[in-house]
């Protein structure tokens, strides 16, 4: 089913980040435990979301998302920008693999990456709250859409970017506040009427309310919804991306 | 059969013409050299080959193979090193070339590879980390990366650039079994003129981005007069009968002649000529024309 080109890319872009698991996988894991000890301990007791669910449950979902979508971006980001700029590229570039294979390959690779620092943040953080897994199916969908679609834009940006601080541009001004705006802190019932407008076009609330969704039962749309949209964001997206790959842009010149 | 056919392949870089309508085929089990000073196209030709550069106009074909819409067969024949020298710190030789053998769809390669590692003298740095070698190793292993899936067709792009004898000896003699035993056809660039003499049947010189010069190597050595005769004079002068020959002169430490001669019985006349004019010759010596000799001339034409 799945090529060897594909299954040995598949593998190099796993093996990269695990060899450098402290930094890849525990460093996002203590991050988004940081943050659930300062926003937790503040809010919790003192803030309800969603209709009775407390802000520490609220939040765990929230991060274990959010770890997922900025670790998937990172993986096929990080590896695309630093093979472009030390010239190993040329190895992915001179064998017969399609452009589907490669596209394909840093996605996956992406998606267990984001997984894993998910999982990670998962079980640090639910000790500190009561959790239910109202809709375990939604929770796996959510996250493995969101993994992907990130993981693509990380192939984008990879693509486009010459240097590092592009890059960090791209994470910094689109990335970063796409997801902190997206609900990961708050329910977006919460906002004033205009930006929970605002928020309705950002498609990252999409994926992190439809994930809380498996958790609670409970979101601020319907998750077949969430699951419409984010659906046809990852088909542009990867569209997209294949289409890059197929041009050569900035890759074969 | 032709291994790589190039056909009017031209390629620009904001304004600059970089190739300019080259054509060329190499033959099957051909050992080729493509030579050209610095500028000359050499590297953008054979990253047209290789499918990182996308020609602006013409063709290239491995086997019969378009590089850009048959990309797929087309780089399954072919095998590139590479001129910079770049690797992938996270892994060790042997994992770099297992992955570079997956990326070409091929499992369980690792007799192949030890025998190309064998012959690379890599053995014992199979499981160094890629960070932790030194120059020269990390080139032998580009040129094993690049034989890993057998190609039929292998194009080294500057594999000497920078790396001891033992290397270029080593190299050579794999690479030139590979081509003898194996028939796989050969495609080097280097400015290792010498190299190039002792390797290849065919040369191309490039320059400005156009092909000079397409001849074996046979054809382009009797290209040049087949001689030169350098002569150091103690005492007297040049005869004005002589002047014609000359193609180089010194004169910093005692009066140096470099004189060309077709044959060896040119070389009487010209003794007797410089003896009936009281000159005294301190220093002699008969010299064969080299592939430099032609290149320079080639390079200099239209100047």
């Amino acid at each position: 089913m799945f090529s060897i080109g594909f299954r040995t890319l598949f593998y190099k872009e796993s093996l990269r980040f695990w060899k450098v698991a402290t930094q890849t996988i525990l460093a996002p894991v203590v991050t988004a435990m940081l943050y659930l000890l300062i926003f937790g301990h503040v809010l919790d007791g003192r803030v309800e979301m969603l209709d009775g669910v407390a802000y520490t449950s609220f939040l765990i979902p929230g991060l274990v998302m959010m770890s997922v979508l900025q670790n998937a971006f990172a993986n096929s980001s990080s590896s695309l920008i630093q093979s472009k700029i030390t010239g190993n590229l040329v190895f992915i570039l001179l064998p017969p693999l399609s452009h589907a294979e490669i596209l394909s390959a840093y996605i996956g690779a992406a998606i267990v990456r984001g997984l894993a620092v998910g999982f990670g943040v998962f079980i640090i953080t639910a000790w500190f709250a009561h959790l239910d897994f109202v809709a375990p199916l939604w929770i796996v969908v959510f996250a493995i859409l969101g993994a992907a679609i990130l993981g693509t834009m990380g192939v984008i940006a990879g693509i486009w970017a010459d240097k590092f601080d592009q890059l960090a541009a791209f994470q910094n001004f689109l990335i970063m506040p796409a997801t902190f705006l997206a609900g990961v802190f708050y329910s977006i019932q919460k906002l004033p009427p205009f930006w929970q407008t605002v928020s309705h076009f950002n498609p990252f609330f999409y994926m992190i309310d439809g994930f809380r969704y498996g958790f609670f039962g409970k979101s601020d749309i319907s998750p077949w919804t969430s699951l419409a949209i984010v659906s046809v964001f990852f088909a542009v997206l990867a569209f997209v991306a294949v289409n890059l790959l197929k041009r050569g842009y900035k890759l074969r010149h | 059969m032709t291994a790589i056919q190039i056909d009017s392949v031209e390629k620009s870089y904001k304004g600059f013409k970089a190739l300019k309508g080259v054509s060329l085929d190499i033959r099957e089990g051909e050992f080729f050299g493509l030579l050209g000073p610095n500028g000359a196209g050499k590297t953008t030709l054979i990253s047209t080959i290789a499918g990182l550069i996308r020609p602006d106009a013409g063709s290239v074909r491995i086997h019969g193979h378009d590089v850009v819409t048959d990309f797929r067969e087309a780089r399954k024949r072919l095998g590139v090193v590479p001129q910079e020298l770049v690797f992938d710190p996270f892994f060790t030789v042997r994992e770099t070339l297992r992955l570079q053998s997956g990326y070409f769809g091929i499992r369980n390669n690792d007799p192949w590879i030890d025998e190309v590692m064998h012959n690379l003298d890599l053995t014992n740095k199979a499981d160094v980390n890629m960070r932790a070698l030194s120059g020269g190793m990390k080139r032998r292993v580009l040129v094993a990366q690049a034989l890993v899936h057998r190609p039929p067709v292998i194009v080294l792009d500057e594999p000497t650039a920078g790396v001891d004898v033992e290397l270029r000896q080593t190299l050579w003699k794999f690479i030139s079994r590979l081509n003898r035993e194996g028939g796989h056809t050969v495609v080097l660039t280097t400015h290792y003129l010498e190299e190039a003499q002792a390797m290849c049947q065919r040369v191309a010189m490039l320059k400005l981005g156009q092909v000079v010069a397409l001849d074996s190597m046979n054809a382009l050595l009797r290209r040049v007069s087949g001689s030169q005769l350098v002569v150091r004079l103690k005492s007297g002068s040049l005869p004005d009968g002589l002047r014609h020959l000359v193609s180089h002169d010194e004169h910093a430490n005692g009066d140096k002649y470099t004189l060309r001669v077709n044959d060896y019985s040119e070389v009487e006349p010209i003794l007797a000529r410089l003896r009936e004019s009281g000159a005294v010759i301190d220093e002699m010596q008969l010299e064969q024309a080299d592939l430099e000799d032609i290149f320079i001339q080639i390079m200099e034409e239209g100047k």
